[in-house]
């Protein structure tokens, strides 16, 4: 076996330039592909980390996965029932102090409770209708983003006497409110109180910077006339690929509808799956055409040394033997050109590493960001592996052809 | 004794729209020891019966043995077996491998065998040049040596593995008068001395007879001289 390495790279090196050229070729889908890896696994962790900062990773609402089951329909297994009116279920979720600890025993991570609500803004002759989230400051503090995105004040900011509120900053914009005003807010139960704004924040997301005000929770209750009652809980649990286990046990312990946040965002993880199925496609074809390549510095090699291959067959090498050598050849090239590609392939994520831009929206103030780039080892492996593949066809091919080239033929045409 | 190499009405066909026959029914034995000239006219077959003799190309008929073995229905992994260790080519041209030093060509079928460490093949491959007159060209490339010196190497690397059987296609084909008699009288000495057996197609007569047997063909078949 060495012996056919041994020629395989004395053809190999035989034949200078059009080994570099495929070693080039294969070396630069190597590179390419691996820092397409590189961005797009990149872009999909820094998609992923946003998404996961921004939610909480299990919603415990107050809702039940089915429609619950009406007692009368419990009492009369045999008949059918038809236009019961359902039981009105008290709202909320019930208990929530022994839900809370019940749930502290044993989730890793921290958990904040709140009541959501619905309710009308009203200043200076406008009216917007909003989300009125009861909210217990110091918890909320560790389980929202929200928290980073405040532009003045604070959640803490409710804590100071009085009723006061926070919003996002577009809302106090419609409203022509700021810091310090003093708004009127409307329950649906038609209860009426008055809160200062102490906090604005700003995140990015129109609906929420326009569509949600915090207060406290006790505030909350008031406004909804549902005293000590909270209808959601959310985690921020301290793995957050945790979340899909963490949110089947508690919601088999509590019985309300526990969402983790794989399950809220399935369509967006789906679009991620085909997005990598485009982005695989892509650098399997990057890869196939550096394969042609290989394929045509090997052909070529196996015309040029037909008559060594003749010579060998003469001397008593087999068809394996022949099959194998260029075969080899191939490999080698392929393996040339992933180490190569390694190289490039880093230099390339490095280069893109250092690739500022601003990004500046309307109302926002400008961000300088870099490209999010994910560094793995199995980007190098797997771009090596389809590299070493296709080379391992692409001289597969012409290597079968020389293991049938007929001695005599050769030997023949050349006396 | 048994025959070394025996045919029997051995036959070579190429199948084609009219088929053409390079040989017809050869019938022979050929003894070890012996020194065998192939001889005829162009065109009479002699260079396609030393590749039938030689496994190179298969019979389309007849049988053939080599030390006692009959070839038909071996595998192509077995006829290269044998041609490794059994049988040693010397081609017109010296089909020498280009990019390989004198002493690399010599040692490729030796480690294609595998019977020798690397110690023991440096000192074969040295001594089979030597005796050959090479001592001085171990590491050069063919293209460096003349005609006359790279026939000698080829002729060593057919000793390589010490096979019992030495085909020859015109081994002084292309060489000038003084080195033809040089590599004849290799070819001579191995049998003489060394109970190789030879079996070499030539055109040149002088060659011829001083073979100890001649074969003459004439259109694909034996016409004993």
């Amino acid at each position: 076996m060495r012996l056919i390495l041994a020629l395989a790279l004395t053809h190999i090196r035989g034949r200078g330039r059009q080994t570099l050229v495929a070693i080039i070729g294969v070396a630069l889908g190597v590179g390419f592909s691996i820092a397409m890896a590189a961005l797009m696994q990149g872009g999909e962790d820094d998609f992923v980390a946003r998404l996961v900062d921004t939610m909480p990773h299990v919603d415990i609402t107050d809702e039940y996965r089915n429609a619950r089951r009406q007692p009368a329909q419990d009492a009369f297994t045999a008949a059918q029932i038809a236009g019961l009116r359902p039981k009105d279920d008290r709202r909320g979720i019930l208990n929530p102090t022994e839900a809370v600890a019940m749930l502290r025993a044993w989730v890793p991570g921290r958990l904040a409770l709140s009541l959501k609500t619905q309710g009308v803004v009203r200043y200076s002759g406008r009216d917007v209708g909003i989300a009125i989230i009861g909210i217990e400051p110091q918890a909320e503090m560790k389980v929202s983003s929200l928290a980073k995105d405040f532009r003045q004040g604070s959640f803490t900011s409710l804590i100071a006497g009085g009723n006061n509120i926070v919003v996002g900053d577009r809302l106090a914009q419609r409203l022509g409110a700021e810091l310090g005003t003093t708004v009127t807010v409307v329950s649906s139960t038609g209860q009426s109180r008055a809160f200062k704004i102490v906090g604005l924040f700003h995140t990015g997301t129109t609906a929420r910077d326009e569509g949600e005000g915090y207060v406290l929770l006790k505030n909350a209750q008031i406004l909804s006339e549902r005293p000590n009652a909270i209808n959601e809980i959310r985690l921020k649990l301290d793995d957050p690929n945790a979340a899909p286990q963490v949110a089947r046990r508690a919601e088999a312990q509590l019985g309300y509808k526990a969402m983790a946040w794989q399950e809220a965002n399935e369509s967006l993880l789906q679009a991620l799956v085909i997005r990598n199925v485009i982005m695989y496609t892509v650098v399997g074809a990057i890869l196939l055409v550096a394969g042609f390549g290989i394929f045509n510095i090997i052909s070529t090699i196996t015309h040029e040394k037909a008559r060594d291959i003749a010579i060998l067959k003469s001397l008593g090498f087999t068809e394996t033997d022949m099959r194998r050598l260029f075969l080899l050849e191939g490999v080698a090239l392929g393996a040339g050109g992933s180490l190569v590609g390694w190289a490039v392939g880093f230099s390339l994520c490095f280069a893109l590493s250092l690739v500022r831009f601003e990004l500046s929206g309307a109302a926002v103030t400008q961000e300088i960001t870099h490209l999010p780039l994910a560094w793995s080892i199995w980007h190098y492996l797997i771009a090596a592996g389809f590299a070493l593949v296709s080379a391992g066809v692409a001289g597969y091919l012409p290597a079968r052809q020389a293991a049938r080239l007929n001695p005599v033929d050769i030997i023949r045409g050349a006396t | 004794m048994s025959a070394l190499i025996e045919t029997k009405g051995l036959t070579r066909v190429l199948p084609a729209a009219v088929p053409v026959t390079l040989v017809e029914g050869i019938t022979l034995a050929i003894g070890a020891g012996e020194f065998v000239a192939i001889t005829g006219p162009s065109g009479s077959g002699k260079s396609s019966l030393l590749y039938l003799l030689g496994l190179l190309d298969k019979p389309t008929g007849g049988s053939l043995a080599i030390e006692g073995r009959d070839i038909e229905g071996l595998s192509e992994r077995e006829r290269a077996g044998i041609r490794l260790a059994t049988l040693g080519f010397v081609f017109q041209f010296h089909f020498l491998l280009p990019e390989f030093t004198v002493r690399e060509n010599v040692e490729i079928p030796m480690r294609r065998l595998g019977h020798l460490g690397a110690a023991a093949m440096r000192e074969r491959s040295t001594e089979l040049l030597s005796a050959l007159g090479l001592a001085d060209h171990l590491d050069k490339r063919p293209d460096q040596l003349s005609g006359g010196q790279r026939q000698r190497v080829a002729v060593a690397r057919s000793l390589a593995n010490d096979p019992p059987l030495i085909l020859a296609d015109e081994p002084t084909g292309s060489l000038d008068s003084k080195n033809s008699d040089q590599v004849f009288a290799i070819l001579d000495a191995l049998v003489r001395e060394r109970g190789k057996t030879v079996i070499a197609v030539t055109h040149d007569t002088e060659m011829a007879a001083k073979a100890s047997r001649r074969i003459h063909l004439v259109d694909g078949r034996l016409a004993e001289s």
